[in-house]
C-alpha cells in the first residue's frame, strides 16, 4: 500500500509492523517525530507495545538492554548527543550480543550545537560492535529497520544493529512509501525466540559477568568474527526482502550506480542521490555507495573498484587529527598497492548542502590529483 | 531452612573476609526466593561473584554497567510483563556510589516511571571497589582515599546524602531503611516490598572491615553499633507514614560505634560530640515525625 | 589457535559454578565448634558471608572448603561456642 508520509512516520510504521515487545525512547531532534509516531500508534490502539519514557538517551539504551536481556524484542531511536550520551551502553549491548534495533536519524555533533545533519554521530560508534546500515531514502530506511531485525536476531548473528538516516533530508522529507502488509512481514520476520539471553528464574542464567584478560581477549576476538561473519546474513536478508517486497538496494551491501568509469565517487547516505543525478548528467563518473559499513564492505569494495583509476571518497564526517575523513583512510588501506589515485572531501558538515554544482567541480577538481583532501564550506558554486 | 544447599548465592565468590555486602545479599536472597530476577549495577559484590566462567548466582542475573542499573531493570521487568510473567519479581540492586551517586538519575527516572520493581541500596558507605573513594552516602567525618584526614581538613565534610527520603518524595508507597545486623526486620521489609505493586526503596547498611578499617570478625557489631547509637536508624515509611523499627530508649555514645574503625581514628572530642549531637537531634525528629499524623506523601 | 572456548556474550549457564573456587585457601584462622555449648540457634548461620554453615541435631559445622575464616561466627555466637584457632597448613 502506497501513502505519503515524512520519513520518521516511515519508520514508525516499519517498528509497529515489527512488533517489539518494548520501546525506550527520549525525544533529540531530529529523530523525535519517530517516538511521537510510535506512541500515537499506541494511543490509537494500533500497536500492542510498552512504551517507555525514559529520563534519558542513556536509560533508552540501558532499558533496550535489559528488554533484550530478558528476551524481548527492543527498539529505540536518536540522534547526535543522544547516542554520543549512549556510548557506554552500545558497547556493551553489543559486548552481550543483544540484537537490539535502533534507528539513528544522523545529526552533527557539538561544539558548537547544531541540529543538522552529518554522519560524525555514527561514526563515532563505528568500532562499538554494531552494525552500520545507512539508507539513502526513506523507502529504504522503511524497509532496511525490517530487514535489521531479521539480521540481529539471526543465530548467527546475535549483534545490535544501527539503521541510518539522514536528519532533516530524509527524516523530515514527505513522499510516496510503500508500508508492507503485516501478514506479509510476519511471514518475512519470525517471532524473537532467544537461545542464549534470557531471565528466567526456571533456567537461571548469568548476563554480563566479570572476564579476566584471557576470556575477556576471546570473547573480544569472537564479537569480532560475528561482526564480520554477518556481512552474508545482512545480504541473504537483503536479498530475500527484495524477492518478497520487490525492492532491491544494490546487493545489500553496496549498490555501483553506473560504476563501470574510470572516475567513481564513494559515498553514503542521501547525498548519493544527489550524486546518481550528476552521474547520470555526466557521462564520465560512477558511484559506489556504501550501505553495510559495518561490517567494512572491504572485497565487495576491493571489487567493485578493481582497475579505477581516480576515486573520490565523499564523506559528511571528520577525523580530527588526521585532517581528513574516517572512510578515506578506509579505502585508502584496502586499496593499498593498487595504481589509483585517492581523493577526499569532507562535505556536508552541520548540514551544509551540497549541490550537483560542488560535486561536479570537485570531480573537475580531483580527477587528476592525488591525496587530495578538501573540505566543503558551504558555497554552492565551490 | 537456612542450610547451605538452600542458598541462593554460592559459596565461592571472592569477596573479602566478613564482608557486610556478602550478607547482605545472602540475608537478601532468603527472603525473595527463585522467583525473582536481580539486576545489578558494577560493584564489589557484581565483581566478586561472576568471574567468568563462574558465577554465584542460582537466580537470574544481569549486570550491565555501574551507573544503569536502575534503567536497565525497568527494561527487564517490562517485558516480563510483556511475556506474561507478571509475577517474576525484580530487584535493582546497587551499592552506594553506583545508587546514590553515578545511578542516582537511573534512579529517579525509574522511581518516578512507576515500575513494580524494587531498589535496594547495600550501603557501605564509600566506593569500596575502586578502594575506598568518598561517595555521597559515606558519613561526616569519615576518612576514605579521596577524603582524607589531613592536617586541615579531617575526612569527609559533609553529612550522609539521604537517599530513601528522596526515594519517598518520588511518591513511593513503600520505603525502609535496614541493617545487616537485624536480618528478621530486613527480611521481613523486602518481602513487605516485593508484596506492594509499583516501584519501592530498601536502603541496607553494610559495613565493609577492609573499607572502614575495622576487624572483620566485627563486621555485625558494627552494623548494631550503628544502629544503636543512632548513627544509622531502621525506619519504614509506608504511605508516608515513617515508622521507627528499633528505639533504644537511650542512644549509646556515638563512641561505642566510632572508636575501632580507622575511618573514625582522627577524630577529636568536638567531632564526636558534634557526631553524637547530629545522630541524637536527627532521632529525636524521626521519632516526632513517627509520633505525628504527618503523611510525607501529602507534601507532594 | 583457540586460547579458551568462550560462550556468546559471556553468559554463563551454570548456577552456581562459583563454588568450584575453594576460598577456604584463604584462610589464617578456623573456627573450631563446641557441640556441647551450642543450642542450634542458627545464629552463626544468618552471619556467615559464606552461607556455608550447617547446623543438625550433632549441632554445628562450616564447610571448610569455603570457610574465609573471617570469625564473625565465633564472634556472635551467643554461648561462646565457636572459637578460632590459627590454621595450620
Amino acid at each position: 500500500m502506497s501513502e505519503v508520509m515524512e520519513g520518521s512516520h516511515g519508520v514508525a510504521h516499519a517498528v509497529k509492523l515489527c512488533k517489539p515487545d518494548v520501546l525506550a525512547m527520549y525525544p533529540i531532534t531530529p529523530s523525535t517525530h519517530i517516538p511521537e509516531g510510535l506512541a500515537q500508534l499506541i494511543a490509537d490502539g494500533k500497536m500492542d507495545t510498552k512504551f517507555i519514557t525514559v529520563e534519558s538517551e542513556f536509560s533508552a539504551m540501558s532499558a533496550c538492554v535489559g528488554v533484550s536481556a530478558a528476551g524481548s524484542r527492543a527498539f529505540t531511536a536518536t540522534s547526535s548527543q543522544g547516542l554520543l550520551l549512549m556510548t557506554e551502553v552500545v558497547y556493551a549491548a553489543a559486548g552481550m550480543r543483544l540484537p537490539i534495533v535502533t534507528v539513528i536519524v544522523n545529526r552533527t555533533i557539538s561544539a558548537p550545537i547544531n541540529i543538522w545533519n552529518d554522519h560524525q554521530d555514527t561514526f563515532a560508534e563505528r568500532d562499538s560492535g554494531w552494525l552500520q546500515i545507512y539508507c539513502e531514502t526513506n523507502q529504504e530506511a522503511l524497509d532496511t529497520t525490517i530487514q535489521a531485525y531479521k539480521i540481529a536476531e539471526d543465530a548467527g548473528v546475535l549483534l545490535p544493529v544501527f539503521v541510518c538516516m539522514d536528519g532533516f533530508v530524509l527524516s523530515h522529507t514527505y513522499e510516496p512509501l510503500e508500508v508492507p502488509e503485516q501478514n506479509e512481514v510476519d511471514a518475512f520476520l519470525p517471532p524473537y525466540t532467544p537461545k542464549h539471553a534470557f531471565l528466567d528464574p526456571n533456567k537461571p542464567i548469568t548476563q554480563g559477568p566479570f572476564a579476566y584478560p584471557k576470556p575477556y581477549a576471546a570473547m573480544r576476538k569472537e564479537l569480532s568474527d560475528a561482526i564480520m561473519n554477518s556481512k552474508t546474513v545482512v545480504k541473504k536478508v537483503h536479498n530475500e526482502f527484495a524477492e518478497k517486497f520487490g525492492r532491491a538496494y544494490g546487493d545489500g551491501i553496496i549498490e555501483e550506480y553506473k560504476s563501470d568509469k574510470p572516475t567513481v565517487i564513494v559515498a553514503m547516505g542521501s547525498v548519493c542521490g544527489t550524486i546518481k543525478e550528476v552521474v547520470d548528467e555526466r557521462d564520465d563518473i560512477g558511484l559506489v555507495r556504501i550501505r553495510c559499513y559495518r561490517p567494512f564492505p572491504k572485497e565487495e569494495l576491493v571489487k567493485a573498484l578493481e582497475g579505477k583509476e581516480n576515486i573520490i571518497v565523499f564523506e559528511k564526517d571528520v577525523a580530527l587529527g588526521m585532517a581528513s575523513g574516517a572512510l578515506y583512510h578506509e579505502i585508502k588501506s584496502i586499496l593499498a598497492g593498487k595504481n589509483v589515485r585517492i581523493n577526499n572531501v569532507v562535505g556536508g558538515l552541520g548540514g551544509i548542502d551540497t549541490t550537483k554544482k560542488n560535486i561536479s567541480n570537485f570531480v573537475d577538481r580531483m580527477k587528476d590529483q592525488n591525496d587530495k583532501i578538501e573540505f566543503l564550506r558551504g558555497d554552492p558554486n565551490e | 531452612m537456612n542450610e547451605p544447599e538452600n542458598e541462593l548465592l554460592a559459596p565461592g565468590h571472592r569477596t573479602c573476609a566478613g564482608c557486610g555486602p556478602a550478607i547482605a545479599i545472602r540475608q537478601m536472597l532468603r527472603a525473595t526466593g527463585k522467583n525473582v530476577v536481580i539486576c545489578e549495577a558494577t560493584g564489589c559484590m557484581e565483581v566478586t561473584s561472576t568471574a567468568y566462567p563462574e558465577t554465584s548466582w542460582k537466580v537470574p542475573w544481569i549486570h550491565v554497567l555501574f551507573e544503569n542499573v536502575s534503567s536497565v531493570a525497568s527494561g527487564v521487568k517490562e517485558a516480563l510483563i510483556k511475556q506474561g510473567k507478571d509475577d517474576v519479581k525484580v530487584i535493582a540492586l546497587a551499592g552506594d556510589g553506583g545508587m546514590v551517586d553515578i545511578g542516582f538519575r537511573a534512579l529517579s527516572g525509574a522511581m518516578e516511571r512507576g515500575h513494580d520493581v524494587l531498589f535496594l541500596c547495600y550501603d557501605n558507605e564509600a566506593y569500596m571497589n575502586t578502594g575506598v573513594q568518598r561517595s555521597g552516602a559515606t558519613p561526616f567525618g569519615a576518612a576514605t582515599t579521596t577524603s582524607p584526614a589531613g592536617t586541615e581538613i579531617a575526612g569527609k565534610q559533609e553529612w550522609k546524602k539521604n537517599v530513601p527520603f528522596i526515594a519517598v518524595a518520588h511518591g513511593l508507597k513503600y520505603v525502609a531503611t535496614a541493617s545487616i545486623a537485624y536480618p528478621e526486620d530486613f527480611q521481613a521489609k523486602i518481602k513487605k516490598a516485593l508484596s506492594i505493586k509499583g516501584p519501592k526503596y530498601l536502603h541496607v547498611h553494610c559495613p565493609c572491615p577492609v573499607g572502614w578499617g575495622c576487624d572483620g570478625a566485627k563486621t555485625i557489631k558494627y552494623a548494631k553499633a550503628a544502629v544503636e547509637t543512632g548513627l544509622w536508624a531502621l525506619y519504614e515509611i509506608e504511605e508516608g507514614k515513617l515508622k521507627l523499627n528499633t528505639k533504644p530508649s537511650e542512644l549509646k555514645p556515638a563512641e561505642e560505634y566510632l572508636r575501632g574503625q580507622r575511618r573514625f581514628k582522627h577524630l577529636k572530642e568536638e567531632d564526636i560530640k558534634k557526631i553524637e549531637k547530629h545522630a541524637k537531634q536527627r532521632f529525636d525528629h524521626l521519632l516526632e515525625l513517627e509520633n505525628s499524623e504527618i503523611s510525607l506523601l501529602k507534601v507532594l | 589457535m583457540i586460547i579458551m572456548e568462550t560462550t556468546i556474550g559471556g553468559i554463563i549457564y551454570e548456577p552456581g559454578s562459583s563454588a568450584k573456587t575453594k576460598t577456604g585457601d584463604w584462610r589464617t584462622f578456623k573456627p573450631i565448634f563446641d557441640n556441647e555449648k551450642c543450642k542450634r540457634c542458627g545464629i552463626c548461620q544468618k552471619f556467615c558471608p559464606e552461607g556455608i554453615i550447617s547446623i543438625n541435631e550433632q549441632g554445628a559445622k562450616a564447610n571448610m572448603d569455603y570457610c574465609k575464616g573471617c570469625g564473625i561466627c565465633a564472634e556472635e555466637c551467643p554461648f561462646k561456642a565457636i572459637t578460632m584457632e590459627v590454621e595450620k597448613k
